[in-house]
């Protein structure tokens, strides 16, 4: 098949099937130099940026919502156009009609809705509310399931965050088929999809999979109507980089107008639009300054999405997340580099809009990256704190050279992979749950395999684990019982409509479980073995504190000793995990990520025998508990890496923080160990880091000026904040971490 | 087997040595500089027991993170009071190909400590001070042996970056700065020069060992005052 939009491409397979990878790799170019050719940003950049500065102000000063539209349900054809600026702005299209303006979703759950809207002080409209009085949303779907056992254990926050009252997102749509193919040709193979259904067996896998091509197809249609609103006729491939690049992001801009999902993720795009920018330099219709404009105006779009959440839903992710993740850089299969001037550009956003949370910028590290590259990303991190890295060469092998990053840390292969999120259960909660032989100190709950409580005068390891065992396995089954009706129910009534129009029809599923505690019960164990622990009971008979004596080996000091007791308790679990089946046959994952949850997490544990007190958050994701180091940066990094992605393969969140002077003296210095840290740290096979490259006394200032420090990024885990944005309890625990300091 | 005392361990360090390097602080030194920030390395005999093995054992860990400039840098304390176990340490190290630096004040120079030299692909030589005089009233010692020291690694070709704490009123002068300057002139083996600001966040440490910080009450120097002097270093003649 030929379009003559795509004239000068090199011809492959990508013309006459969906095959988005594949005009990539006979396309792209490779760049092996510095970022030295970067353009700053133009005039019309700056003042459109600075209007949005404006609005971010006033989004502030409103206590973090700027506007709801509570009149109606946000879908793609709700809203009238939307504009910043109409005349200024080379990407077009907003989520409602007004910059930050927030729409309402409540298809995850009407009741999630309306306390939204009332945190911040708007009503929902009896409009909304009498759409919704007949209709059954996911989050209704799921309790009429939920068994006793489910809703304690969700109660009792031994699972908690679940999906269940809100849209599960980590659904990545390869929004890039928009522009290559336009919506005629993949409405065209949907169809021929759906026709292909009709020679198989109708029974549910097939029937519920064809009304969802049916579904598919419709949201197609509505796309190319949303486009029109803008006036934009998006039937056809995209014939320029303008055109990729708004295509793309219309596509984009459908699926968060249609899902509220926790993490809605961009994909890979960078090295895609660079196709289509050189093939305009090259045409001499083009600049460098205007690829970096057009860039910068789609990431303008981006750090404007909004989602309206409940003040529970910002508990556990905390600093008004959207996780818009582009993944950036990484390697091809046949050796080449996937790093090309754009993912210069798409990083130089940083510079010339100034330093972000989102989008959520993954570069994807590999040892044989170009130097050029790797120095670049190094500088951008100690500039910003506004980048994460994650190892291409663990996640290439088994997800291909065309995977993306959903949310933080989970790769899926565009349009053919997608997973079905989880959350995460509490493994320092379930530890206390075993050794009180099934009674929840913090909730008084009586839950999972009764049994007596630990009788002994000192805790002794094997019998720890021998009872602890017994209660992963019981939870590891109920956990994914409890995953298998949340998914059931989101499939039914909060179908993904847009973003599953951009996958292959036949898709692999992932289930991603997750656990929380994961540092604090590596030590508790560690502590039970090495050290004497002797249990105190309350009045009731249940323990609830101890009393440690002794020293004990901890996670994060490069001791296999403790180390592998982390490793170990990462592997039982998964292997748990895979003996109960997963809906549509998910392939089980878990990853040891707990965004800002560490510190709710926490807040529901009693004591442990680590010498944590009760109530205080956990570290976050794999990361060792803070000020339990001895020997510095690497040592902590070393134990984490122990952690084996085979057995978490939805990721391993690692959060590194590090003082300016303890990376180097000078600037090229810093630049050169950065490279020299990630490069030895991700040799040992580790999975991801965020860095931070900041003193403790910012934050402390920032904590108590706010308005001093209004664009301060950090890294949390697997995500960037805008630091001001977190709650105070949570800027405390991350003051309060480990930061890298020279001696 | 080669034992030694190790005040502590640091994996990352990055500023004692070029790259990244694994800095190994032995425990124990015979001077009393007024100005020291690590009072908690004096003690001789004290603190953790390792031996050579055990240590490089630890450090082949970081191999990955030493990049082509990297590796591992013994400091203290004084390293050269316990030069044979620093020697097996080294030793140890090149046979794994692991880049070798040396933190010393060079006040001692012995068999022991010239077959330890041999093993050492660069030293950082603290000349804390530029006199004699200077040397006697703040350190301890003559200021001949650390000439010494310095003179036997320009023989020896050893690469030397050279290091002085600047302490305000004691020896932020113009005029020492371009006594520095003829002594990094006199050994070109000196390819490297490091002004290093004088700090007190070891105030704790003192009080919590029940001492007296000398120049408790010397003012810290600041950025400003380190970039003056490095252009007088630059421009001296």
């Amino acid at each position: 098949m030929r379009h003559e939009n795509w004239l000068g491409f090199k011809e492959g397979a990508w013309q006459d099937e969906i095959n988005v990878r594949n005009f990539i790799q006979l396309n792209y170019k490779e760049y092996k130099g510095d970022g030295s050719f970067l353009a700053g940003a133009t005039p019309r950049t700056a003042a459109l940026m600075d209007k949005v500065q404006a609005l971010f102000k006033k989004e502030r000063k409103k206590g973090g919502v700027l506007d709801v539209d509570t009149e109606r349900v946000s879908s793609l054809l709700s809203y009238l156009p939307g504009y910043i600026d109409e005349k200024n702005e080379l990407i077009v299209g907003m989520q409602t009609d007004s910059p930050l303006k927030r729409g309402v979703n409540p298809f995850g759950g009407i009741r999630m809705a309306r306390q939204a809207c009332a945190a911040y002080g708007y009503r929902l409209s009896d409009k909304v509310e009498d759409e919704f009085r007949f209709r059954t949303t996911h989050n209704d779907g799921v309790f009429r399931a939920y068994t006793d056992e489910m809703r304690m254990a969700r109660k009792c926050h031994v699972i908690t965050g679940l999906p269940d009252a809100y849209g599960r997102g980590r659904i990545i749509g390869d929004y890039r088929r928009v522009a290559l193919y336009g919506i005629d040709r993949l409405i065209e193979e949907k169809v021929k999809d759906k026709k292909a259904l009709a020679s198989k067996p109708f029974v549910v896998d097939n029937i519920r999979l064809s009304e969802e091509l049916f579904r598919q197809i419709t949201f197609l249609g509505y796309l190319k109507e949303m486009a029109a609103l803008y006036g934009f006729d998006i039937s056809e491939p995209a014939k320029n980089a303008r055109e990729a690049i708004q295509w793309t992001y219309f596509g984009y801009l459908g699926a968060i107008k249609e899902q509220n999902g926790a993490a809605m993720s961009l994909g890979r795009v960078s090295t895609f639009f660079d196709i289509y920018i050189e093939r305009d330099i090259e045409n001499g219709i083009l600049t460098e300054e205007g690829a970096q404009e057009l860039m910068d105006d789609f990431v303008i779009k981006l750090r404007i999405a909004r989602h309206l959440r409940t003040p529970e839903y910002n508990e556990l992710f905390g600093g008004d997340p959207m996780w818009i993740t582009e993944a950036i850089g990484g390697m091809g299969k046949d050796g080449r580099t996937l790093v090309t001037k754009n993912c210069f550009r798409m990083l130089n956003t940083l510079y010339t809009l100034g330093s972000s949370s989102e989008p959520n910028l993954t570069v994807l590290w590999s040892e044989a990256l170009p130097e050029g590259f790797k120095k670049f990303c190094a500088k951008v991190s100690c500039d910003t704190d506004s980048i994460q890295y994650e190892n291409d060469d663990v996640m290439r092998p088994l997800h291909g050279d065309d995977y993306a990053i959903a949310c933080c840390v989970s790769a899926m292969e565009l349009g053919k992979q997608m997973q079905f999120f989880g959350a995460r259960c509490n493994l320092a909660k379930l530890l206390l749950i075993a050794i009180n032989g099934g009674y929840d100190t913090t909730s008084g709950m009586h839950i999972g395999p009764q049994m007596p409580v630990m009788n002994t005068e000192k805790l002794d390891f094997d019998e720890v684990m021998e009872r602890y065992n017994i209660y992963i396995e019981w939870l590891s089954e109920l956990y994914v019982n409890t995953m298998n009706v949340i998914h059931y129910m989101h499939d039914k009534y909060a179908y993904e409509k847009t973003q599953m129009a951009l996958h292959d029809t036949e898709v692999t599923r992932f289930m991603a479980f997750g656990v929380a505690g994961f540092s604090v019960v590596a030590d508790s164990l560690s502590a039970i073995k090495y050290a004497d622990v002797h249990p105190i009971k309350d009045e009731l008979g249940y323990i609830t504190e101890f009393n440690t004596v002794g020293d004990f080996p901890r996670y994060g000091n490069d001791d296999d000793r403790v180390d592998f007791i982390a490793r170990d308790m990462a592997h039982k679990v998964i292997t748990e995990l895979r003996k109960t089946p997963t809906y549509r046959n998910a392939i089980h994952t878990l990853s040891v990520l707990t965004i800002t949850s560490n510190v709710m997490y926490g807040k529901h544990t009693g004591a442990t025998p680590d010498g944590r007190k009760a109530g205080t958050p956990f570290a976050p994701g794999a990361n060792p508990m803070h000020n339990r180091e001895e020997n510095g940066a690497l040592a902590s990094l070393n134990s984490v890496a122990k952690i084996r992605y085979e057995d978490c393969r939805d990721g391993i969140s690692n959060t590194f923080s590090i003082t300016p002077d303890a990376l180097g003296k000078t600037e090229k210095d810093r630049i050169n160990n950065l490279v020299n840290i990630l490069d030895g740290y991700f040799r040992q096979k580790a999975h991801h880091i965020n860095v931070n490259v900041l003193n403790r006394e910012t934050l402390i200032k920032a904590y108590e000026n706010p308005d001093d420090y209004p664009n301060l990024t950090i890294r949390v885990s697997g995500y960037a904040v805008n630091f001001n944005k977190l709650s105070r309890e949570q800027q405390r625990e991350v003051i309060s971490r480990t930061f890298h300091e020279s001696l | 087997m080669i034992k030694g005392f190790v005040h502590s361990l640091q994996s990352l360090g990055t500023v004692d040595g070029p790259g990244v390097r694994f800095v190994v602080f032995l425990q124990g030194c015979p001077l009393r500089c007024k100005c020291c920030h690590n009072p908690d390395t004096w003690e001789i005999n004290s603190g953790t027991e390792y031996t050579a093995e055990e240590i490089v054992g630890k450090v082949k860990r970081y191999k990955s993170y030493f990049g082509k400039d990297g590796g591992i840098t013994l400091s203290g304390g004084e390293p050269l009071l316990q030069p044979d176990f620093a020697r097996e340490i080294f030793s140890l190290c090149k046979e794994d190909g692991i880049n070798t630096c040396l933190d010393t004040s060079g006040i001692r120079l012995d068999d022991s400590v010239k077959a330890l030299l041999k093993l050492t692909d660069r030293v950082l030589l603290d000349v804390k001070y530029t006199s004699d005089e200077q040397y006697r009233e703040n350190v301890g010692c003559d200021m001949k042996r650390v000439i010494d020291f310095l003179s036997y690694l320009n023989e020896n070709s050893i690469p030397v970056t050279l290091r002085q704490v600047i302490i305000p009123t004691v020896n932020d002068s113009e005029e020492n700065i371009k006594k520095l300057k003829e002594i990094i002139k006199a050994y070109p083996v000196i390819d490297k020069t490091e002004l290093l600001p004088f700090r007190k966040i070891c105030q704790t440490k003192y009080d919590n060992m029940g001492l007296n910080f000398p120049f408790g009450s010397v003012p810290e120097a600041d950025a400003e005052l380190i970039k003056g002097l490095y252009s007088i270093l630059e421009t001296a003649p």
